[in-house]
Protein backbone atom coordinates (compact mmCIF):
# COMPACT_ATOMS: atom_id res chain seq x y z
CA UNK A 1 0.00 0.00 0.00
CA UNK A 2 2.73 2.64 0.69
CA UNK A 3 4.59 1.33 -2.00
CA UNK A 4 2.13 2.01 -4.41
CA UNK A 5 1.44 5.73 -3.08
CA UNK A 6 5.18 6.34 -3.03
CA UNK A 7 5.05 5.06 -7.08
CA UNK A 8 2.44 7.14 -8.03
CA UNK A 9 4.46 9.56 -6.25
CA UNK A 10 7.44 9.11 -8.86
CA UNK A 11 5.16 8.22 -11.52
CA UNK A 12 4.12 11.93 -11.73
CA UNK A 13 7.19 13.14 -12.59
CA UNK A 14 7.11 15.11 -15.63
CA UNK A 15 10.24 14.17 -18.02
CA UNK A 16 12.15 17.40 -18.54
CA UNK A 17 12.79 17.24 -22.06
CA UNK A 18 9.44 15.96 -23.14
CA UNK A 19 7.08 17.68 -20.18
CA UNK A 20 3.63 15.58 -21.28
CA UNK A 21 4.67 12.58 -20.58
CA UNK A 22 6.04 11.79 -17.19
CA UNK A 23 9.26 9.20 -16.70
CA UNK A 24 6.38 6.39 -15.84
CA UNK A 25 4.89 7.00 -19.50
CA UNK A 26 9.02 6.56 -21.47
CA UNK A 27 9.79 3.45 -18.82
CA UNK A 28 12.72 5.53 -17.46
CA UNK A 29 10.85 4.58 -13.51
CA UNK A 30 12.04 1.05 -13.44
CA UNK A 31 11.33 0.85 -8.93
CA UNK A 32 10.14 1.91 -6.02
CA UNK A 33 10.34 0.12 -2.53
CA UNK A 34 9.63 1.95 0.76
CA UNK A 35 10.86 -0.27 3.24
CA UNK A 36 9.62 -0.30 7.07
CA UNK A 37 11.47 2.85 8.50
CA UNK A 38 9.54 4.40 5.16
CA UNK A 39 12.86 5.23 3.64
CA UNK A 40 12.54 5.11 -0.24
CA UNK A 41 14.75 3.91 -3.10
CA UNK A 42 13.83 4.80 -6.46
CA UNK A 43 15.91 3.22 -9.81
CA UNK A 44 15.64 5.05 -12.57
CA UNK A 45 17.36 4.15 -16.10
CA UNK A 46 18.62 6.52 -19.06
CA UNK A 47 17.58 6.19 -22.39
CA UNK A 48 20.92 6.62 -23.76
CA UNK A 49 23.93 6.59 -22.30
CA UNK A 50 24.69 10.17 -22.41
CA UNK A 51 21.17 11.59 -21.54
CA UNK A 52 21.59 14.63 -19.74
CA UNK A 53 18.49 14.76 -18.12
CA UNK A 54 19.07 11.79 -15.37
CA UNK A 55 20.43 14.22 -13.07
CA UNK A 56 17.05 16.68 -13.33
CA UNK A 57 15.25 13.33 -12.85
CA UNK A 58 16.84 13.29 -10.24
CA UNK A 59 16.45 16.14 -8.69
CA UNK A 60 12.77 16.70 -9.48
CA UNK A 61 11.98 13.07 -7.72
CA UNK A 62 13.51 14.31 -4.85
CA UNK A 63 11.55 17.62 -4.93
CA UNK A 64 7.81 15.52 -5.66
CA UNK A 65 8.73 13.21 -2.46
CA UNK A 66 9.73 16.33 -0.15
CA UNK A 67 6.19 17.49 -1.41
CA UNK A 68 4.36 14.43 -0.77
CA UNK A 69 5.98 14.27 2.56
CA UNK A 70 8.74 11.83 2.42
CA UNK A 71 11.85 12.73 3.88
CA UNK A 72 14.38 9.90 3.32
CA UNK A 73 14.83 9.20 -0.53
CA UNK A 74 17.58 7.84 -2.66
CA UNK A 75 17.57 7.72 -6.57
CA UNK A 76 19.76 5.52 -8.01
CA UNK A 77 20.83 4.95 -12.16
CA UNK A 78 20.58 1.18 -13.11
CA UNK A 79 21.89 0.22 -16.71
CA UNK A 80 20.82 -3.30 -16.80
CA UNK A 81 18.08 -4.41 -18.81
CA UNK A 82 18.80 -1.89 -21.06
CA UNK A 83 16.10 0.61 -21.81
CA UNK A 84 13.95 0.47 -24.95
CA UNK A 85 11.12 2.09 -26.70
CA UNK A 86 9.26 -1.20 -26.32
CA UNK A 87 8.85 -0.15 -22.48
CA UNK A 88 6.81 3.01 -23.62
CA UNK A 89 3.31 2.58 -22.18
CA UNK A 90 0.35 3.31 -24.86
CA UNK A 91 -1.03 5.93 -22.91
CA UNK A 92 2.77 7.61 -23.26
CA UNK A 93 3.04 6.85 -27.06
CA UNK A 94 -0.92 8.66 -27.01
CA UNK A 95 0.93 11.43 -25.58
CA UNK A 96 3.90 11.85 -27.17
CA UNK A 97 1.88 11.83 -30.46
CA UNK A 98 -0.56 14.74 -29.50
CA UNK A 99 2.63 16.78 -28.82
CA UNK A 100 3.97 16.50 -32.13
CA UNK A 101 5.98 14.05 -31.76
CA UNK A 102 6.02 10.79 -34.00
CA UNK A 103 6.16 7.75 -31.67
CA UNK A 104 8.52 4.71 -32.33
CA UNK A 105 7.84 2.20 -34.81
CA UNK A 106 8.30 -1.47 -33.94
CA UNK A 107 11.58 -2.22 -33.19
CA UNK A 108 13.47 -5.61 -35.20
CA UNK A 109 13.57 -8.76 -33.07
CA UNK A 110 17.58 -9.08 -32.47
CA UNK A 111 18.42 -12.08 -34.81
CA UNK A 112 15.24 -12.53 -35.31
CA UNK A 113 12.98 -11.19 -38.78
CA UNK A 114 13.51 -7.86 -39.31
CA UNK A 115 9.80 -5.81 -39.79
CA UNK A 116 9.67 -4.42 -42.74
CA UNK A 117 10.24 -0.42 -41.73
CA UNK A 118 6.65 1.11 -42.27
CA UNK A 119 6.68 4.74 -42.71
CA UNK A 120 6.50 7.29 -39.73
CA UNK A 121 3.18 9.12 -39.96
CA UNK A 122 2.62 12.68 -39.64
CA UNK A 123 1.95 13.45 -36.10
CA UNK A 124 0.50 17.17 -37.45
CA UNK A 125 -1.93 15.58 -40.02
CA UNK A 126 -1.56 11.95 -40.33
CA UNK A 127 -0.22 11.37 -43.71
CA UNK A 128 2.39 8.65 -44.38
CA UNK A 129 4.12 10.67 -46.64
CA UNK A 130 6.69 11.46 -45.20
CA UNK A 131 11.00 11.63 -45.24
CA UNK A 132 13.41 11.52 -42.99
CA UNK A 133 16.04 14.57 -42.90
CA UNK A 134 18.81 13.42 -40.05
CA UNK A 135 18.70 10.45 -37.84
CA UNK A 136 20.10 12.43 -35.17
CA UNK A 137 17.44 14.91 -33.28
CA UNK A 138 17.54 17.83 -31.00
CA UNK A 139 17.50 14.84 -28.32
CA UNK A 140 19.68 11.05 -28.41
CA UNK A 141 16.50 9.43 -28.33
CA UNK A 142 14.65 11.64 -31.34
CA UNK A 143 15.38 12.01 -35.42
CA UNK A 144 14.21 14.74 -37.53
CA UNK A 145 11.94 14.30 -40.07
CA UNK A 146 9.30 16.48 -42.60
CA UNK A 147 6.31 15.95 -44.17
CA UNK A 148 5.99 15.69 -47.86
CA UNK A 149 1.93 16.53 -47.60
CA UNK A 150 1.38 19.35 -45.03
CA UNK A 151 5.28 20.29 -45.15
CA UNK A 152 6.03 20.55 -41.26
CA UNK A 153 8.98 19.29 -40.32
CA UNK A 154 8.04 16.88 -36.98
CA UNK A 155 10.59 14.97 -34.68
CA UNK A 156 10.63 11.46 -33.97
CA UNK A 157 11.27 8.75 -31.27
CA UNK A 158 14.03 6.56 -32.75
CA UNK A 159 13.11 2.98 -32.27
CA UNK A 160 15.88 1.90 -29.61
CA UNK B 1 44.77 0.24 -10.31
CA UNK B 2 43.03 -3.10 -10.31
CA UNK B 3 43.41 -4.88 -14.06
CA UNK B 4 40.09 -4.84 -14.43
CA UNK B 5 40.31 -0.87 -13.91
CA UNK B 6 43.45 -0.69 -16.22
CA UNK B 7 41.28 -2.55 -18.82
CA UNK B 8 38.38 -0.39 -18.24
CA UNK B 9 40.31 2.70 -18.63
CA UNK B 10 41.60 1.66 -22.45
CA UNK B 11 37.97 1.73 -23.15
CA UNK B 12 36.39 4.43 -21.15
CA UNK B 13 39.57 7.26 -22.00
CA UNK B 14 39.19 6.26 -25.27
CA UNK B 15 34.98 7.02 -25.16
CA UNK B 16 35.89 10.12 -23.58
CA UNK B 17 39.08 11.47 -25.88
CA UNK B 18 36.96 10.29 -29.30
CA UNK B 19 33.97 12.62 -27.48
CA UNK B 20 36.32 15.52 -26.84
CA UNK B 21 37.54 15.55 -30.51
CA UNK B 22 33.83 15.31 -31.77
CA UNK B 23 32.26 17.93 -29.80
CA UNK B 24 35.10 20.58 -31.72
CA UNK B 25 32.63 19.60 -35.24
CA UNK B 26 30.10 21.74 -33.13
CA UNK B 27 29.28 24.55 -35.60
CA UNK B 28 31.92 23.53 -37.59
CA UNK B 29 30.13 20.80 -39.62
CA UNK B 30 29.27 21.12 -43.40
CA UNK B 31 25.53 21.49 -41.88
CA UNK B 32 23.70 21.99 -39.26
CA UNK B 33 22.26 18.93 -38.97
CA UNK B 34 25.68 18.00 -39.11
CA UNK B 35 26.43 19.35 -36.14
CA UNK B 36 23.28 17.92 -34.35
CA UNK B 37 24.64 14.67 -35.39
CA UNK B 38 28.28 14.65 -34.19
CA UNK B 39 26.57 16.06 -31.21
CA UNK B 40 24.59 13.53 -30.23
CA UNK B 41 27.62 10.91 -31.23
CA UNK B 42 29.84 12.83 -28.80
CA UNK B 43 27.05 13.28 -26.11
CA UNK B 44 26.58 9.10 -26.80
CA UNK B 45 30.29 8.65 -25.97
CA UNK B 46 30.30 10.65 -23.30
CA UNK B 47 27.69 8.68 -21.46
CA UNK B 48 29.55 5.60 -22.03
CA UNK B 49 33.09 7.28 -20.86
CA UNK B 50 31.33 8.47 -17.41
CA UNK B 51 29.61 4.94 -17.11
CA UNK B 52 33.12 3.18 -17.19
CA UNK B 53 35.10 5.89 -15.45
CA UNK B 54 32.63 6.14 -12.50
CA UNK B 55 33.09 1.92 -12.35
CA UNK B 56 36.67 1.93 -12.72
CA UNK B 57 37.09 3.75 -10.45
CA UNK B 58 35.23 2.77 -7.57
CA UNK B 59 37.42 -0.49 -8.36
CA UNK B 60 40.72 1.23 -7.19
CA UNK B 61 42.60 1.88 -3.68
CA UNK B 62 41.44 4.85 -3.18
CA UNK B 63 38.21 5.03 -4.82
CA UNK B 64 38.32 7.65 -7.68
CA UNK B 65 35.21 9.70 -9.31
CA UNK B 66 34.71 10.34 -12.52
CA UNK B 67 35.88 13.53 -12.54
CA UNK B 68 39.24 12.62 -10.72
CA UNK B 69 39.69 10.00 -13.62
CA UNK B 70 38.98 12.53 -16.13
CA UNK B 71 40.22 15.88 -15.34
CA UNK B 72 43.23 14.71 -12.80
CA UNK B 73 45.25 12.66 -14.51
CA UNK B 74 48.18 13.67 -16.89
CA UNK B 75 48.68 12.34 -20.50
CA UNK B 76 51.12 9.37 -19.65
CA UNK B 77 48.19 8.15 -17.09
CA UNK B 78 45.54 7.95 -20.10
CA UNK B 79 45.23 4.47 -21.70
CA UNK B 80 43.19 5.46 -25.07
CA UNK B 81 44.70 4.34 -28.74
CA UNK B 82 45.99 7.11 -30.78
CA UNK B 83 43.53 7.36 -33.20
CA UNK B 84 40.91 9.44 -31.00
CA UNK B 85 43.78 12.31 -30.15
CA UNK B 86 44.76 12.52 -33.46
CA UNK B 87 43.63 16.73 -34.55
CA UNK B 88 41.27 16.32 -37.90
CA UNK B 89 43.12 17.45 -40.30
CA UNK B 90 46.82 18.70 -40.71
CA UNK B 91 46.20 22.35 -41.51
CA UNK B 92 42.72 22.14 -40.66
CA UNK B 93 39.84 20.20 -39.70
CA UNK B 94 38.47 17.82 -43.45
CA UNK B 95 35.04 16.68 -42.46
CA UNK B 96 36.42 13.43 -44.31
CA UNK B 97 38.95 12.66 -41.28
CA UNK B 98 36.17 13.06 -39.50
CA UNK B 99 33.84 10.68 -41.05
CA UNK B 100 36.76 8.15 -41.74
CA UNK B 101 37.63 7.76 -38.09
CA UNK B 102 33.83 7.44 -37.38
CA UNK B 103 33.90 4.78 -39.40
CA UNK B 104 36.69 2.78 -38.00
CA UNK B 105 36.60 3.69 -34.33
CA UNK B 106 32.63 2.92 -34.78
CA UNK B 107 32.66 -0.58 -36.41
CA UNK B 108 35.55 -1.64 -33.65
CA UNK B 109 33.11 -0.27 -30.74
CA UNK B 110 30.41 -2.05 -32.16
CA UNK B 111 32.59 -5.78 -32.33
CA UNK B 112 33.79 -4.68 -29.43
CA UNK B 113 30.67 -3.70 -27.39
CA UNK B 114 29.09 -6.80 -29.01
CA UNK B 115 31.58 -9.14 -27.27
CA UNK B 116 31.31 -7.55 -23.72
CA UNK B 117 27.42 -7.96 -23.88
CA UNK B 118 28.47 -11.83 -22.29
CA UNK B 119 31.45 -10.37 -20.09
CA UNK B 120 31.40 -12.09 -16.82
CA UNK B 121 31.57 -8.54 -15.10
CA UNK B 122 27.55 -7.25 -14.50
CA UNK B 123 28.33 -3.89 -14.92
CA UNK B 124 30.62 -4.43 -17.98
CA UNK B 125 28.15 -6.25 -20.01
CA UNK B 126 25.41 -4.09 -18.93
CA UNK B 127 27.11 -0.66 -20.28
CA UNK B 128 28.38 -2.75 -23.56
CA UNK B 129 24.62 -3.81 -23.78
CA UNK B 130 23.16 -0.24 -23.57
CA UNK B 131 26.42 1.01 -25.90
CA UNK B 132 26.08 -1.17 -28.46
CA UNK B 133 23.00 -0.22 -29.89
CA UNK B 134 24.31 3.61 -29.68
CA UNK B 135 27.39 2.97 -31.69
CA UNK B 136 25.09 0.70 -34.37
CA UNK B 137 23.76 4.52 -34.94
CA UNK B 138 26.76 6.15 -35.29
CA UNK B 139 28.46 3.72 -37.71
CA UNK B 140 24.91 3.68 -39.47
CA UNK B 141 25.80 7.30 -40.07
CA UNK B 142 29.61 6.77 -40.85
CA UNK B 143 28.78 4.23 -43.59
CA UNK B 144 26.26 6.98 -45.26
CA UNK B 145 28.44 9.49 -45.42
CA UNK B 146 31.80 7.30 -46.46
CA UNK B 147 29.43 6.23 -49.68
CA UNK B 148 28.07 9.46 -49.85
CA UNK B 149 31.94 11.00 -50.13
CA UNK B 150 33.79 8.28 -51.71
CA UNK B 151 30.95 7.37 -54.53
CA UNK B 152 30.77 10.94 -55.41
CA UNK B 153 32.72 13.60 -56.96
CA UNK B 154 36.19 13.53 -57.95
CA UNK B 155 37.28 16.17 -55.04
CA UNK B 156 35.32 13.94 -51.90
CA UNK B 157 36.63 11.03 -53.54
CA UNK B 158 40.09 11.79 -53.79
CA UNK B 159 39.82 13.06 -49.95
CA UNK B 160 37.95 10.54 -48.23
CA UNK B 161 40.57 8.12 -49.67
CA UNK B 162 43.12 10.07 -48.80
CA UNK B 163 41.43 10.57 -45.03
CA UNK B 164 41.17 6.95 -45.18
CA UNK B 165 45.22 6.32 -45.36
CA UNK B 166 46.10 8.46 -42.73
CA UNK B 167 43.80 6.68 -40.47
CA UNK B 168 44.73 3.12 -41.34
CA UNK B 169 48.48 3.61 -39.68
CA UNK B 170 46.44 3.62 -36.49
CA UNK B 171 44.08 0.79 -37.06
CA UNK B 172 46.76 -2.26 -35.59
CA UNK B 173 46.73 -0.82 -32.61
CA UNK B 174 42.92 -0.59 -32.11
CA UNK B 175 43.68 -4.68 -32.30
CA UNK B 176 46.69 -4.97 -30.24
CA UNK B 177 45.77 -7.43 -27.71
CA UNK B 178 49.25 -7.50 -25.76
CA UNK B 179 47.77 -5.15 -23.30
CA UNK B 180 45.07 -7.43 -22.34
CA UNK B 181 45.98 -9.42 -18.79
CA UNK B 182 45.82 -13.07 -19.65
CA UNK B 183 43.59 -13.31 -16.25
CA UNK B 184 41.28 -11.11 -17.42
CA UNK B 185 40.50 -13.45 -20.39
CA UNK B 186 40.62 -16.47 -19.09
CA UNK B 187 37.87 -15.16 -16.26
CA UNK B 188 36.04 -13.84 -19.11
CA UNK B 189 35.84 -10.25 -18.10
CA UNK B 190 37.57 -8.91 -20.72
CA UNK B 191 37.90 -9.64 -24.53
CA UNK B 192 40.90 -10.05 -26.84
CA UNK B 193 40.95 -7.26 -29.21
CA UNK B 194 42.82 -9.10 -31.60
CA UNK B 195 39.08 -11.52 -32.02
CA UNK B 196 37.40 -8.47 -32.96
CA UNK B 197 39.77 -7.95 -36.60
CA UNK B 198 37.23 -10.01 -38.70
CA UNK B 199 34.29 -8.74 -38.01
CA UNK B 200 35.78 -5.25 -38.27
CA UNK B 201 37.36 -6.27 -41.75
CA UNK B 202 34.26 -7.68 -43.13
CA UNK B 203 32.10 -4.56 -42.02
CA UNK B 204 34.84 -2.10 -43.15
CA UNK B 205 35.29 -3.84 -46.23
CA UNK B 206 31.47 -4.00 -47.56
CA UNK B 207 31.14 -0.07 -46.68
CA UNK B 208 34.53 0.63 -48.49
CA UNK B 209 33.35 -1.41 -51.66
CA UNK B 210 29.86 0.04 -51.89
CA UNK B 211 31.70 3.61 -51.58
CA UNK B 212 33.96 2.33 -54.57
CA UNK B 213 36.69 2.70 -52.14
CA UNK B 214 40.34 0.95 -51.75
CA UNK B 215 41.58 -0.65 -48.60
CA UNK B 216 44.28 1.59 -47.81
CA UNK B 217 47.61 -0.48 -47.28
CA UNK B 218 50.10 1.78 -45.29
CA UNK B 219 52.72 1.19 -42.73
CA UNK B 220 51.17 1.43 -39.29
CA UNK B 221 52.16 4.08 -37.44
CA UNK B 222 54.32 3.37 -33.96
CA UNK B 223 51.76 3.33 -31.00
CA UNK B 224 51.81 2.89 -27.29
CA UNK B 225 48.64 5.08 -26.22
CA UNK B 226 47.42 1.84 -24.08
CA UNK B 227 50.65 2.29 -22.52
CA UNK B 228 50.04 5.74 -21.87
CA UNK B 229 52.55 6.93 -24.74
CA UNK B 230 50.78 9.50 -26.67
CA UNK B 231 50.76 12.27 -29.86
CA UNK B 232 51.91 15.81 -29.31
CA UNK B 233 48.40 16.61 -29.71
CA UNK B 234 47.47 14.88 -26.91
CA UNK B 235 48.89 17.37 -23.98
CA UNK B 236 46.92 20.63 -26.31
CA UNK B 237 44.07 18.67 -25.91
CA UNK B 238 44.02 17.66 -22.37
CA UNK B 239 44.81 21.20 -21.43
CA UNK B 240 41.76 22.50 -23.36
CA UNK B 241 39.47 19.76 -21.43
CA UNK B 242 41.12 19.77 -18.05
CA UNK B 243 42.08 23.64 -17.21
CA UNK B 244 38.59 24.61 -16.19
CA UNK B 245 38.15 22.05 -13.76
CA UNK B 246 42.02 22.30 -12.74
CA UNK B 247 41.37 26.30 -12.10
CA UNK B 248 38.94 26.11 -10.30
CA UNK B 249 38.83 22.66 -8.48
CA UNK B 250 35.35 22.04 -6.66
CA UNK B 251 33.20 24.31 -8.89
CA UNK B 252 29.96 23.00 -9.52
CA UNK B 253 27.48 24.65 -11.82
Amino acid sequence: MVTAQAWDVAASVPDPEVPVVTIEDLGILRSVDVDESGAVQVAITPTYSGCPAMDTIRADLHAAFGQAGYDDVRVDFVLAPAWTTDWLTPEGRRKLEEFGIAPPTRRPEPGGVVPLTLSVRCPQCGSPDTRELSRFGSTSCKSLWACNVCREPFDHFKAH
Amino acid sequence: MSPTSDRLLTVADGCLVLSHRLSEWMSNAPTVEEDIALGNIALDLLGQARSLLSYAGSLGDPVRTEDDLAYFRDERDFRNVQLVERPWGRDRPDFAVAMARLLVLSCYLHALYSALVTSTDETVAAVAAKAVKEVDYHRDHASMWVVRLGDGTDESRDRIQAALGEEWRYVDELFDGSFVPPSLLASGVAVDPSMLRPAFDARVGAVLAEATLAVPEVIPAVTGGRRGVHTQQMGFLLAEMQHLTRSHPGATW
